[in-house]
């Protein structure tokens, strides 16, 4: 048993054929219990009131978005070293969904902002790298779209997603230099003594793995379904040949 | 590498490769920029770092389809990639070409369309320091932009979706160093990691050109 093996596209297909429900299930039954425990048997925060529960959608969605681009980097690489098709076809399919998520993660942002810090938006770091990082995401779905040989556009939007992580990285640094932050820190690390209370981060690790398992399926299906038309492709360009 | 260097400055001048081009463009940001906001000194000389900043790099992204273009159409760039010169040395005259005829005159025009927008005066030299650090960087980053749209049809929108988020880092520190210096403070730090983006683009994006490049190609 290698993890290789998944390298090859009917075993794969055969493999997420018997995954895709079961992660999809579950991906259903950790958002709902995580959503319905957060948003109707969680307290209301002392400060924030009710708005708290946002929580629960902002922060799964941020996680998302940043580590869907990781994914998308680790694939990118696969295909460039290994050159196994299914790896740059995850990243294809991979990155309309991080998208979302980056897109998901400011509005719910801006919402919260809205009656917490008054307004929808502020330049602030954090708010900031995510609008790059979604600038990002057009880029690479830009450059899929408008390469017509799939390997030739495999390869270019390999090569850009590993700068664009580099460059992405250097944004993230350079507007912690360029202005100053209203967003907190980091409040769900492991080693940290000030965290969240356990009251809300309990619904907010099973909303996490919800999103994390949602991700999966969607990008299992996705996947499936650029194989199927990588195969359709070929079916038409045996049955012009014939 | 310095034959092509030479071509490709040549061509720039003679064919009208957009030399005179970008610098027209910066000139005609900067005089728009005024009726837009007004044209009261104090609030024109507080962005016009930004201003100054944000008009080179676009009047350098304007140049820079025409790095790998031109010589796709016509068949020179597979005759160049044959060479014996490798690609990265090739994307790195390319580059080197780009820099000297749309970054280095930006540069030298800069200080005059500065006094156009009232920049304080201790500010010149960031100015012109800065966009001397800057410009290798945004010519370096577009250079590999380039080689990844070289053979696409509707390539120039598309590089300037994929080139401008590359370059804000360097916007960032090339317009804080500006800002700084005409408040007064030290703009050493920021110039500093203005290198530092250049060094490294210097550094990697060569190769990362030369890769897209043989793709393109292949």
């Amino acid at each position: 048993m290698s993890f290789w093996e998944y390298a090859n596209p009917r075993k794969f297909m055969a493999t997420t054929d018997r995954l895709l429900k079961p992660v999809f299930v579950l991906a259903a039954l950790c958002l709902g219990t995580g959503l319905i425990w957060g948003f109707f048997f969680t307290p209301d925060d002392f400060k924030q009131g009710s708005t708290v529960k946002i929580i629960y959608l902002h922060v799964p969605s941020a996680m998302m978005a940043i580590n869907v681009w990781a994914m998308m980097l680790i694939t990118s690489l696969v295909w460039l070293i290994r050159r196994h098709h299914v790896s740059a076809l995850a990243a294809k399919a991979a990155a309309p969904i991080g998208a979302t998520m980056t897109l998901m993660a400011l509005f719910t942002g801006a919402v919260w902002g809205q009656p917490m810090w008054g307004t929808w938006w502020e330049w602030d770091p954090r708010l900031t790298s995510f609008l790059i990082l979604f600038l990002f995401y057009l880029g690479y779905m830009a450059l899929w779209a408008s390469v017509e040989n799939p390997d030739t556009a495999a390869d270019l939007t390999s090569v850009l997603c590993l700068v664009g992580s580099v460059f992405a990285i250097l944004s993230r640094y350079a507007v912690n230099f360029w202005n100053q932050g209203l967003h907190q820190g980091a409040s769900l690390s492991l080693d940290k003594e000030e965290n969240v209370a356990d009251v809300f981060w309990l619904p907010l690790v099973v909303c996490i793995a919800g999103f994390v398992l949602l991700f999966v399926a969607l990008v299992l299906l996705r996947t499936r379904t650029e194989i199927r038309l990588r195969r359709i492709g070929a079916l038409e360009m045996k049955e012009r040949l014939a | 590498m310095i034959r092509l260097l030479a071509r490709d400055l040549r061509l720039a001048v003679r064919a009208g490769g957009g030399f005179g081009l970008a610098l027209a463009f910066f000139l005609i940001v900067c005089v728009l920029i005024p009726f837009g906001v007004g044209p009261s000194s104090g609030i024109l000389g507080q962005i016009a770092p930004g201003v100054l900043w944000v008009g080179a790099l676009l009047a350098c992204l304007l140049s820079l389809d025409r790095i790998f273009a031109t010589d796709h159409e016509d068949g020179s760039l597979e005759l160049l990639a044959t060479a014996p010169l490798p690609l990265e040395a090739l994307t790195l005259t390319k580059a080197a070409a780009h820099w000297l005829t749309t970054g280095l005159p930006l540069t030298l025009a800069a200080p005059i369309l500065a006094l156009l927008l009232n920049l304080p005066m201790p500010a010149y030299g960031t100015l012109i320091l800065s966009l001397a650090l800057g410009t290798p960087a945004l010519s370096m980053i577009g250079a590999f932009g380039a080689a990844l749209t070289v053979g696409l049809k509707r390539g120039g929108l598309l590089l300037s979706l994929l080139v401008l988020p590359l370059y804000i880092p360097t916007l960032i520190f090339g317009a804080d160093a500006v800002r700084r210096a005409a408040e007064g403070q030290g703009a050493t730090t920021p110039l500093m990691l203005l290198a530092l983006i250049t060094l490294g683009s210097l550094a990697i994006l060569p190769f990362a050109g030369a890769a897209a490049l043989r793709m393109n190609l292949r």
